[in-house]
């Protein structure tokens, strides 16, 4: 299979359905002029026009809000946050408007809205423009939150996303970006609300997503040379998650544990313990373990922010003190 | 009003009639203790929703606020259905999920009261590209008072609207209060629409009580905003004569200055002196309009209080499409 990088399978994703639906549009900063800053959109408005893909002000309230009320107009926004980071400035048009109209108005009108949120750590960008608050998203019911892991899912996700009535918020790690995988030339559409196993194994599970996939696939392979054999899975979708394929997996593996990079406390891997917890206690052979980011902002040195990431390391110590 | 239209004259009379009855019987049953939640009235204001949606067509959108039963009303939802939602029924417009500060009709362009102050700015201004980019003629009104101007939600849109030429108005009803806090202690500048320069777009003063005058503003602005020609700033000077929420102590004012101001400013006492004292509705015609809405409203209310309230298992489904 052809392999691309996890930009151009965006890049795909947005063609596509561009084409397929002229009510498809994207807008946010840098995107047509510049490419957006990662790339992610050369060559977009080329194809498209300056109309389908905009350049706005830099003002992310409007641009969210205009996205709403786009979709409430017939079309079909995409809107790039430029970094996830900036989501705060226009979170009461995610929340208060965008997650609740569908609802609030009695199924009236539903918004087809894809917010992409370009995430988490890369370059030393320190606090403002490096954190994962994908956690945030989970609290409010109405919106539905993707975060792929690899360039397919990164395509089908989007697609998807996309092609969903309701509104997606699609975070994409930016240390993916330039990461190759392999993407299938045919159609790729990518299930919203279901995980993959990325690695079928029997010792326990191990459930993580986004650029921290790759952290535990690094993890993985330390603890193969042990004779531990995890099953990986990928969430590829925390709202809603896939409880599903977690719960079957531990009731197999009868030992747990969740990474991601964003702050451990009151991140995913909460709420996953938690439903662990609640409904497959029983299957549990040993304590959930939890591999998150410490309770500080992101840091700038260096040194710091070594200190802050979850490294393959830890996963494995903390995993090897189990057996 | 000479050379007005008998017919639009009756449209606009039925219309300020029909939010003033509506209001006070929502007024009423509230304190009476059977309408949850809060509530927001547009009593004194109704000549400024009249005179702008008269302008509209039901293709042409709105955005509300959370004193929003007028801004309905004038862009032709049902009352039956507003006064179901406002008590909480399963036949109202949101089947019960919304209340008085979330009525919505999307059939007739009312894309939603709202309950966050400054929400309807970006939502009509996205409500507007949409046209614009679909080649419609629509044009979409962002209502907001003048607290929201103080957010930075209007100053985003309307820059965003202004740099695209979209076919928005921002009309502000400035009914002097910002919830309780009086427009000049927190406001910079005499005029809201004095705001509009520094975003490239006309902004006029219209003085709010006066539906005439809110209809020849609206008209202006809404001919530019189809032409092509961009947004404007409509700013309707009026005054808020009941409190910020039903049950509002108003700590912030005198009843003698609401009772003062009210004598003079009253839109439809005002309407009435107008085309009587010139003729051009009669007193008849005028008390038979009356009749005819009471009659839709008390049918309203009867609605509203016979239809169920919604079943539990309602909670579930909407929150997804």
């Amino acid at each position: 299979m052809r392999e691309i990088t996890f930009a151009q399978a965006t890049l795909e994703a947005m063609e596509e359905e561009m084409a397929r639906d002229e009510r498809v549009f994207v807008m946010g900063e840098d995107i047509a002029r510049q490419g957006g800053i990662f790339g992610q959109f050369k060559g977009l408005p080329q194809k498209f026009g300056t109309d389908r893909v905009r350049d706005t002000p830099i003002s992310e309230t409007a641009i969210v809000g205009a996205g709403v009320g786009a979709a409430l107009g017939g079309m079909r926004p995409v809107i790039d946050m430029h970094f996830a980071d900036f989501m705060g400035v226009a979170m009461d048009e995610l929340f208060n408007q965008m997650a609740k109209i569908h609802f609030m108005f009695g199924g009236q009108k539903a918004v087809p809205v894809v917010v992409r949120a370009p995430d988490g750590l890369t370059n030393q960008a320190a606090a403002q423009h490096s954190q994962s608050i994908e956690a945030w998203f989970l609290h409010i019911p109405g919106l539905k939150v993707v975060i792929p892991s690899n360039p397919a899912d990164a395509k089908g996700l989007l697609k998807s996303a996309i092609r969903d009535d309701n509104p997606v918020i699609y975070f994409e790690h930016k240390k993916l970006f330039s990461v190759k995988g392999p993407v299938p030339d045919e159609e790729v559409l990518v299930p919203i609300g279901k995980a993959a196993i990325a690695k079928p194994g029997k010792d326990i599970t191990i459930v993580s997503y986004s650029y921290t996939m790759k952290v535990v696939m690094d993890a993985v392979s330390m603890l193969e040379k042990d004779g531990i054999d995890p099953e990986i899975i990928d969430l590829r979708t925390i709202s809603p998650i896939d409880k599903e394929t977690i719960l079957g997996s531990v009731a197999k593996t009868r030992k747990v544990a969740i990474a991601h990079e964003a702050v451990k406390q009151g991140g995913v891997g909460a709420e996953i313990a938690a439903i662990i917890a609640e409904e497959g206690l029983d299957y549990l052979d040993a304590p959930v373990l939890r591999f998150g980011a410490p309770f500080t902002p992101v840091p700038f040195a260096r040194t710091l922010e070594a200190a802050y990431r979850v490294k393959a390391e830890d996963i494995c110590s903390g995993i090897r003190a189990l057996f | 009003m000479v050379g007005w239209d008998e017919e639009l004259l009756c449209r606009l009379y039925r219309t300020m009639v029909t939010i003033r009855f509506f209001e006070q019987t929502v007024e009423e049953h509230f304190l009476a203790g059977e309408i949850p939640g809060f509530v927001h009235l547009y009593i004194g204001e109704e000549a400024i929703a009249t005179g702008v949606c008269a302008n509209l067509t039901p293709d042409d959108y709105i955005a509300s606020t959370h004193r929003g039963h007028g801004h309905s009303i004038a862009k032709g939802a049902d009352v039956s259905r507003m006064m179901a939602e406002i008590f909480g029924r399963k036949t109202g417009y949101c089947k019960g999920k919304g209340g008085s500060m979330h009525i919505a009709d999307f059939s007739v362009g009312m894309l939603g009261a709202n309950g966050v102050v400054g929400g309807s700015f970006s939502i009509a201004t996205g409500a507007a590209l949409a046209a614009k980019m679909l080649e419609q003629k629509r044009v979409a009104v962002a209502f907001f008072g003048d607290g929201a101007s103080n957010r930075g939600t209007f100053h985003e849109s309307a820059n965003l609207a202004s740099t695209w030429k979209l076919p928005v108005i921002f009309l502000c009803e400035n009914n002097q209060y910002a919830s309780t806090t009086p427009y000049r202690s927190s406001t910079s500048v005499e005029d809201i629409a004095d705001r509009a320069r520094g975003y490239g777009m006309p902004g006029v003063v219209v003085d709010g009580n006066d539906v005439f005058a809110v209809y020849e503003a609206a008209k202006a602005a809404v001919e530019r905003a189809r032409g092509g020609g961009g947004p404007s700033l409509v700013e309707a000077k009026t005054y808020r004569i009941k409190g910020h929420f039903v049950g509002d102590p108003e700590l912030y004012r005198s009843k003698e200055e609401v009772q003062e101001i009210f004598a003079k400013t009253d839109p439809i006492s005002r309407f009435e002196r107008q085309v009587s004292s010139e003729g051009s509705l009669s007193r008849e015609k005028l008390d038979a309009i009356k009749l005819e809405v009471q009659e839709l409203i008390d049918k309203a209310l009867a609605f509203a209080k016979e239809s169920p309230e919604p079943d539990p298992s309602e909670l579930f489904s909407d929150v997804y499409a």
